[in-house]
Formats: structure tokens, C-alpha cells, sequence
């Protein structure tokens, strides 16, 4: 039976926990809201972008395109983008998971696999697995720039056109809602031209007259593919820097959660010892007393 | 207005124009070009340079780099990595980019580094067209 002052010590250091994870919470609640506030200001960037490439796809032959070029694939990249820091439930544990399931799927197939890694996170698990980690970026997720998805695709793209990889995958934790952040896999090259004219599809063709390309759709397709993969890399980013934020604020609301219920029961223990002491003090006094009396 | 075409300007990071315009004039890969209102539907690819508008008779100048243009229905959208109002322009980090641009060109000309060569390049041209634009606003 733990004496009364180390329960006390306990319940002390419960509370201190109690009230870093508040505040850790209440932090994760304000980055939150910064991190969606620039994903949602992204989202015209982005929509607009897939609305013309919708629009240009359609046009398009793919075997003139480089990076649309469909080979058969022997290595395949993934891009595994995760949060720079921890304390955020299994939000990092989720995306690790899933793409070590699509790593193991792969090589099941007789393909070779390479990593890509954003993300402290990413970067320290990869490091230590069986996988060759071919590109790492770190301590970028805190302030997402498109600078550092720019670095990332201008990576990825190089390596897709010297055919050292056939295909490039990306996996991130997607922002579904505050409570909910799936990892989620997308193929990021080859571009293919049902995805975009699925993307484009939703926006009816709103011009009326056909459209001056300047230059050719030809060149302007070639120009706009590359963004178009930085563009994708950097909403994967920003999600995962959202997601980051609100797996965070429920982990630390759960944390702060099971402090109460400990301090809870911890203080009923320290009620308890603190009455059974009581308790034998009295006998005691009473049996001194009574046989003071005899 | 009749006479007005809807400039929007989008950047990753936010919205920076969205406004009815008189003119607005955007540095097209084979050459800048002037969209007015009722603008046939066209595509066009930027490169880095200046774009201007007109609104209510009063010019105003952005620094956009890398991006294209779309016009349609009497509205024109400008997708452009980074875009801003020549005002707003930090001049001293332009300035600075500029020399650090210009040094890696000299040393990369030595080592024959393809790669390095032609992001110095971009950067140089980037912090030119900045340093020109906010240039040109306080002139006026």
C-alpha cells in the first residue's frame, strides 16, 4: 500500500500533465486554424488548376507528353508526407502503417520500391526500415511553403524522366474533418488523362467560343505539368499540416481527459489511506487509554 | 459595369486581386497582352515579369512569377506562383536575392552545374522583375 505522501506526490504530478496537455491542446486548437485557413485559401488555386488541365487533357495525346508516359513499372516511388513532430495520437503511426502495407503490396508484385520522405516523422521511420530512402525533406511542416513542394516535385520528376522510377505514388494524411484524418494514396506520375478529365468534368466547358491557346496547348500542357505536380504535393502538405493540427487537439483533449479520471481516482485512494490512518490512530489512543484504565 | 472585365489574381497562399478592371495587361511567354472586357476565351502561359490593370482610370503593377492565364465569360484568372502589388514589394529582401542569385551564378559558371545554373537564373530574373516593379510604383 503506497504511503500517503507518495499518492499525494502522484496526484501533483498528474495535474502538471494535466495542464501541459491543456495548454497543448489549446495550441494544437489555434495552429488548427491557421493550418485550415490556408488550406482553404489554396483550394481556388488548386480547383482552378485541375479545371484547366481538365480542359487542355482533352486536347492532349499522351504518348507526346514525358510525364505522362506510361511505362511498365519495375521501381516505384512513394512519397510518404507525415508531421514533424509526435504527440499527435496515431495520426503519424496511421500513415507509416498504410504505406508500409502499399510498400509490402508492391514488392509482392515483383517491384522495386523507393521512399521519399517529407516530414521529420517519415524521415526518422525510413531511416531505420528495410527501405531505400531516396530523398528526405524535414522541418518544413510547421510553415508549408510551395518552395518545398517545388523541391519535392522538381525531385520526383527528375527521376521519373531518367526512368530510374515508372511510377510515383503519394500518401498523406487527409483533412477529412476535425475528428476524422484518413491516410489516403494517390498516384502522382504518370499523369494520366482520366484523372484530369475527371477533375476538369465537374466544371461544364463555360466558354462559349473555342479557346486562343498561347502558345500551343501542346507547350502550355508541357509548362503546366511540373506545377501540376507541385501544386498536388503541396495540397498533400497542407492536409497533412491540418490533419497534424487536429489529431493533436484530440489526442491532448483525450490526454487531458484521463488526467482527470487518474486525479480522480487517485485522490479517492489518498481519501482512503488517509481514513484507515485515522482509523488505527484512534484504536491506538483507545487502547492506550483503556489500559491506562486497567 | 459594361466596360469591365473581372481580374482575378490567385497565388497558393491567397487571393490577391479580384476586382472589375478597365485593362489588364499580363506578360504572355511570346509576348505581353492586353485583355479587355468581352475578351474572346483564351489560354496563355506567364512568365515571370509585370502584370498591370486599370481600375476607375488608376493604374496599379504586380511582380507574378511563373503561372498562366485563363480568360472566359468576361472573367480572367491569373494562376500565378507568388504575385504582388508593386507597393508591397520588400525591396531590401528583393535586393538581397539578387546578389545571392548572382553569386551562385558565378559560382556554378565555374563548376558547369546545369541544374543550379539555370534556378539562379530564375531567381535572378524573379528579384529583377520585383526590384523594376516597385521601382516603377515609386516613380508615380
Amino acid at each position: 500500500m503506497p504511503s500517503l505522501k507518495d499518492i499525494k506526490i502522484k496526484i501533483g504530478g498528474v495535474k502538471k500533465t494535466q495542464q501541459i496537455t491543456k495548454a497543448m491542446n489549446m495550441v494544437a486548437a489555434a495552429k488548427l486554424r491557421g493550418a485550415q485557413e490556408r488550406m482553404e485559401s489554396f483550394r481556388p488555386y488548386a480547383e482552378k488548376f485541375d479545371e484547366v488541365m481538365g480542359e487542355l487533357a482533352g486536347s492532349a495525346n499522351p504518348s507526346s507528353f514525358p510525364l505522362m508516359a506510361v511505362r511498365p513499372v519495375k521501381r516505384v516511388a512513394l512519397i510518404v508526407v507525415t508531421s514533424d513532430r509526435g504527440l499527435c495520437g496515431a495520426f503519424n503511426a496511421n500513415i507509416l502503417n498504410a504505406s508500409e502495407k502499399f510498400l509490402a503490396a508492391q514488392k509482392e508484385e515483383g517491384r522495386e520500391v523507393v521512399v521519399v520522405t517529407v516530414g521529420k516523422k517519415a524521415t526518422g521511420y525510413f531511416k531505420k526500415s528495410q527501405y531505400e530512402v531516396v530523398y528526405s525533406l524535414s522541418d518544413i511542416m510547421g510553415d508549408v511553403q510551395m518552395f518545398s513542394a517545388r523541391q519535392v516535385g522538381q525531385e520526383v520528376i527528375r527521376r521519373f524522366l531518367e526512368e530510374e522510377v515508372d511510377e510515383v505514388h503519394f500518401i498523406y494524411g487527409r483533412f477529412v474533418n476535425v475528428v476524422t484524418q484518413r491516410p489516403t494514396i494517390k498516384k502522382l506520375l504518370p499523369i494520366s488523362s482520366e484523372g484530369l478529365e475527371d477533375a476538369g468534368e465537374g466544371q461544364e466547358s463555360k466558354a462559349a467560343a473555342p479557346y486562343i491557346y498561347e502558345p500551343e496547348p501542346e507547350q502550355i500542357l508541357n509548362h503546366l505539368m511540373p506545377l501540376y505536380v507541385n501544386v498536388q504535393i503541396m495540397h498533400a502538405m497542407l492536409e497533412t499540416a491540418a490533419s497534424e493540427q487536429a489529431a493533436r487537439m484530440t489526442a491532448m483533449d483525450n490526454a487531458t481527459r484521463a488526467c482527470t479520471d487518474m486525479i480522480h481516482t487517485l485522490t479517492l485512494a489518498y481519501n482512503k489511506a488517509r481514513q484507515a490512518a485515522i482509523t488505527t490512530e484512534l484504536m491506538d489512543i483507545v487502547g492506550g487509554a483503556e489500559a491506562l484504565k486497567g | 459595369m459594361a466596360n469591365e472585365i473581372r481580374l482575378e489574381v490567385v497565388t497558393p497562399s491567397k487571393m490577391v486581386v479580384s476586382e472589375d478592371v478597365e485593362l489588364a495587361t499580363a506578360p504572355g511567354v511570346d509576348g505581353a497582352f492586353g485583355v479587355m472586357a468581352h475578351h474572346a476565351p483564351l489560354l496563355s502561359t506567364l512568365k515571370i515579369g509585370e502584370m498591370r490593370f486599370v481600375k476607375d482610370g488608376q493604374t496599379r503593377s504586380l511582380a507574378i512569377s511563373g503561372g498562366f492565364c485563363e480568360v472566359s465569360n468576361n472573367k480572367m484568372t491569373v494562376l500565378a506562383e507568388a504575385a504582388e502589388y508593386a507597393e508591397e514589394i520588400d525591396v531590401e529582401r528583393a535586393l538581397r536575392a539578387k546578389e545571392r542569385a548572382e553569386r551562385r551564378l558565378q559560382e556554378a559558371a565555374s563548376r558547369a552545374e546545369e541544374i543550379d545554373v539555370a534556378r539562379a537564373k530564375a531567381a535572378l530574373h524573379r528579384a529583377l522583375v520585383r526590384l523594376a516593379v516597385a521601382k516603377g510604383s515609386s516613380k508615380q
